[in-house]
């Protein structure tokens, strides 16, 4: 009896053991993909690892990474979300325009995430209620955003050379944008939503097993419009963000195919695109080697066209790679 | 077929598994089993969930590559291991427990899918629809070979699983618990057709729980324990106690437990079911249900058992009908609703409706109370979870390296007391379990019956859904028998008077009112 408790102890913590391996082995997933493509363009252009370059693609990555945040909780339940390029693009053109308002311009930050908040619930309400298709649902709201957000400046460019936020864009704390802290921050807190609060446990139920997690008394539609509204939140973030880099917003033609770079970052990052298994580690991963990738690509000298043919091809192939590995390590 | 087994004797094996070993990093799925099946032979295999019976048959079927020293023979020369495509080529064919049908598309189309009769280089639609006719004849079942898979029963589909395997000339057919999903007139007509096959010199290996059709079926019964080869017994020397000690290696004298006591008639009514209907098959339906007591819904495959559950259970929505809990009216309109009021459900499949199989087994048996346990600001408290997950398993004996280990890594019989963790801890009044033991192994069983009678000595009120009627005689305290979406009647123990199977089976065909 006794041997058999011990014998039994001592499965149990190997098995803890080999499954906290698994976790990180799987959390780090695409880590390996990232350093060798850092030091392959290193190797290329000794520019590429310097402080300041570094800084710059963490900038740049910054808005894709919270855009892909919000698009993890929304793939984590098996859904999608196209509408986020359009969102960002409304919410920034809010945010400029409130950012005018005499001695108000402040509250251009909260306008534009309200905004993101209101598009995102208003899909999220589409899809939980009245139960259509996720892709659907914000494939139709990529276009009626987009329109939404020509017609908030009459289709012209709106600027604002003085404005009240635009720290957000340009400055920085101790030599690290705001920008990075901003998306550092919002990883950290999706984070310790999915993995330390119950309804993240819930949105990953969902995603698994959407009809059991009905069953299990979850209320799947709550959580839904949870995500959904998550994600708009942060493309209103993001759109704030994005107005604050540039001092102006155009509804035409800002956030343009972003959601395809979020989509990216999530794929990258290793959630499965049919929802219940993913990390926000990964998300952030994924959008690292993105950003990694343009900067890479341009410092080498590689033509623009020619970056989208090799972006398009590492994506695939480091799925793939992903995939395969991953089956190699499955048991049953 | 006695001239068939005395001619097996004297013929080399169809198939010969020698040594076969298996391992998963450092644990032993299989150890050293060997297993030989004659031309017309049905061999049956059995042992607990968990056993390694389908670890064999996936190193059979190729899907699992033996460890070195094992080897396969067919007619008695070397076989390919590891490559299913090869194992498909040599006549293996093996009907998995877990249907694997494309419902979209027709019965023909899926008996042929990937192996479609071609006609200059298109599929050979009359054709398919022809040969697809003549095995579902063969078959001898309701269905045209026309028709979509979506529109058939369970039970249905599970033939024309068989109608596959017997499109591509298998010469081995591998039957994993065939008859789990069947209506007795279905099991009837696989039973006709096992016959059928044996005659024209097909082996069977047939995987089963169910002593009855192992009685019926087979010429020599081998069984597997813990990963290991117990022993084979003929045909002849096949005896229940001894199989099942085999099995489990212990005695199993109290199989069924019913230790509580019946409800006398002073005992409370826990749930009061009045005129339940839904838009499709439920009509009026109505019965009570009492603390401490189990009442089995018994009926056909398709009679409206599992609908009436779910309809009580709040899963679907009820066209009529009124419900009482302790004497008050309730209206539930959502399993959240059910599980507030103290009703809990236990599905029929496990799988689709049940598990969370990427999610740890610890998350699982605490999904429906998390709310519960959560701390200040919605985070989750996972010392509780921790703690439930291992009370748990110590309690129903779930047998698991970890509570943190992938539901989907258990086998059948623990994952279902891993539902039935997730179902008490949410501490009901009423349970309602939809086939408890389904595709579930003789030892958990026995542990799964301990625990509902368990329940109802705590007075909890059980209504059990179950297709098998030992089990329901068993268990059971007074049956509700359903036929066409109605309850067609009651069957209750009286003084001295056992329920009877015959009465249940009567109620469910409706042969008494002929």
């Amino acid at each position: 009896m006794t041997d058999r408790t011990t014998g039994t102890k001592s499965v149990d913590q190997a098995a803890v053991r080999s499954r906290r391996l698994r976790t990180a082995l799987a959390a780090l997933g695409m880590l390996p993909v990232l350093v060798l493509l850092a030091a392959g363009f290193q190797f290329i252009n000794p520019r590429f690892l310097t402080g300041t370059n570094l800084l710059i693609v963490t900038q740049q990555s910054s808005i894709n990474i919270v855009l892909a945040a919000g698009m993890t909780f929304v793939i984590l339940t098996g859904g999608i979300d196209l509408s986020v390029g359009s969102i960002l693009a409304a919410s920034a053109m809010v945010a400029v325009l409130v950012s005018l308002v005499p001695d108000w311009g402040l509250l251009g930050v909260p306008a534009a995430i309200l905004v993101g908040l209101g598009f995102g619930l208003i899909n999220g309400l589409l899809v939980a209620y009245i139960r259509l298709p996720p892709f659907i649902v914000t494939l139709g709201s990529l276009t009626a955003v987009r329109g939404v957000a020509r017609l908030l400046g009459q289709d012209t460019t709106v600027f604002n050379s003085d404005l009240p936020f635009d720290f957000i864009g340009n400055g920085s704390v101790l030599g690290i944008p705001w920008l990075v802290i901003i998306a550092l921050s919002v990883v950290v807190l999706s984070w310790l939503v999915l993995k330390r609060t119950v309804l993240g446990t819930w949105i990953y139920a969902v995603g698994g097993n959407a009809e059991a997690a009905r069953l299990t008394g979850i209320k799947v539609p709550l959580v839904l419009l949870f995500v959904y509204g998550v994600s708009g939140l942060l493309a209103g973030l993001g759109g704030a963000m994005s107005a604050a880099r540039l001092y102006a917003a155009n509804g035409l033609q800002l956030g343009q195919s972003y959601e395809l770079d979020a989509i990216a970052a999530v794929i990258l990052g290793g959630t499965s695109f049919v929802g219940g298994v993913g990390s926000i580690w990964g998300t952030l991963i994924g959008g690292l080697i993105i950003a990694v990738l343009s900067n890479g690509l341009i410092l080498a000298g590689v033509s623009d066209i020619w970056q989208y043919i090799i972006k398009g091809l590492v994506i695939i192939v480091a799925v793939a790679l992903d995939r395969y590995r991953l089956q190699a390590g499955a048991r049953t | 077929m006695s001239a068939a087994v005395q001619m097996q004797t004297t013929r080399q094996p169809v198939l010969e598994m020698r040594h076969i070993s298996k391992t998963f990093g450092a644990i032993r799925a299989l150890q050293d089993v060997s297993l030989s099946v004659h031309a017309g032979e049905l061999h049956a295999l059995m042992g607990e969930n968990g056993a390694g019976k389908s670890t064999l048959m996936k190193v059979l079927s190729g899907a699992y590559r033996p460890d070195p020293g094992g080897e396969i023979l067919i007619d008695g020369a070397p076989a390919a291991t590891g490559d299913p495509i090869k194992a498909r080529a040599a006549g293996i064919a093996v009907i998995y427990q877990e249907l694997s049908l494309a419902p979209n598309l027709t019965v023909a189309q899926n008996i042929f899918l990937g192996n479609e009769p071609r006609r200059f280089g298109v599929v050979d639609r009359d054709q398919c629809n022809r040969r697809a006719a003549e095995i579902v004849d063969r078959l001898g079942v309701a269905f045209s070979a026309r028709a979509l898979v979506s529109s058939l029963s369970l039970g249905e589909r599970q033939l024309v699983e068989i109608a596959r395997a017997l499109s591509t000339n298998a010469r081995i057919i591998v039957m994993d618990e065939p008859t789990t999903s069947l209506t007795s007139r279905e099991t009837d007509r696989l039973f006709e057709v096992i016959a059928t096959l044996k005659a024209q010199g097909i082996a069977i290996i047939y995987i089963s729980h169910r002593m009855e059709e192992v009685y019926q079926l087979a010429d020599r019964v081998s069984v597997l324990r813990d990963s290991g080869y117990v022993g084979t017994l003929e045909r002849a020397d096949l005896n229940a106690s001894r199989l099942v000690s085999m099995m489990v290696g212990r005695d199993l004298s109290a199989f069924y437990k019913k230790d509580h006591r019946p409800p006398d008639e002073k005992r409370a009514v826990a749930l009061s079911v009045r005129g339940m209907s839904d838009a499709h098959l439920l009509k009026n339906c109505s019965f009570d249900l009492h603390h401490g007591e189990v009442l089995a819904l018994a009926g056909l495959v398709g009679s409206g058992r599992t609908e009436l559950a779910r309809l009580i259970f709040g899963a679907d929505k009820r066209s009529a009908g009124t419900m009482e809990l302790d004497g008050k009216a309730v209206t539930i309109g959502s399993p959240r609703e059910a599980l507030d009021a103290g009703i809990a459900y236990l599905t029929e499949d496990r799988k689709e409706l049940g598990l969370f199989l990427d999610m740890s087994i610890s998350d699982n048996i605490s999904m429906g109370v998390l709310a519960r346990d959560a701390r200040a600001g919605g985070f989750r408290d996972f010392t509780a979870a921790d703690r439930r997950a291992a009370k748990a398993i110590a309690d129903l004996s779930i047998r698991t390296g970890s509570a943190q280990a992938n539901a989907g890594s258990l086998s059948g019989g623990n994952q279902q007391k891993v539902l039935l963790a997730r179902l008490l801890e949410t501490e009901p009044k009423v349970v309602i379990l939809d086939e408890p033991t389904r595709g579930v192994d003789v030892g958990a069983k026995s542990e799964i019956y301990r625990l509902i009678d368990n329940l109802a000595n705590k007075g909890i009120a059980i209504l059990m859904i179950s297709s098998e009627l030992p089990e329901v005689i068993g268990v059971a305290d007074r049956v509700l028998v359903m036929r066409d979406g109605a309850i067609a009647g009651e069957v209750t123990a009286s003084e001295g008077k056992p329920l009877r199977q015959e009465a249940i089976m009567e109620l469910a065909t409706g042969a008494s009112q002929r």
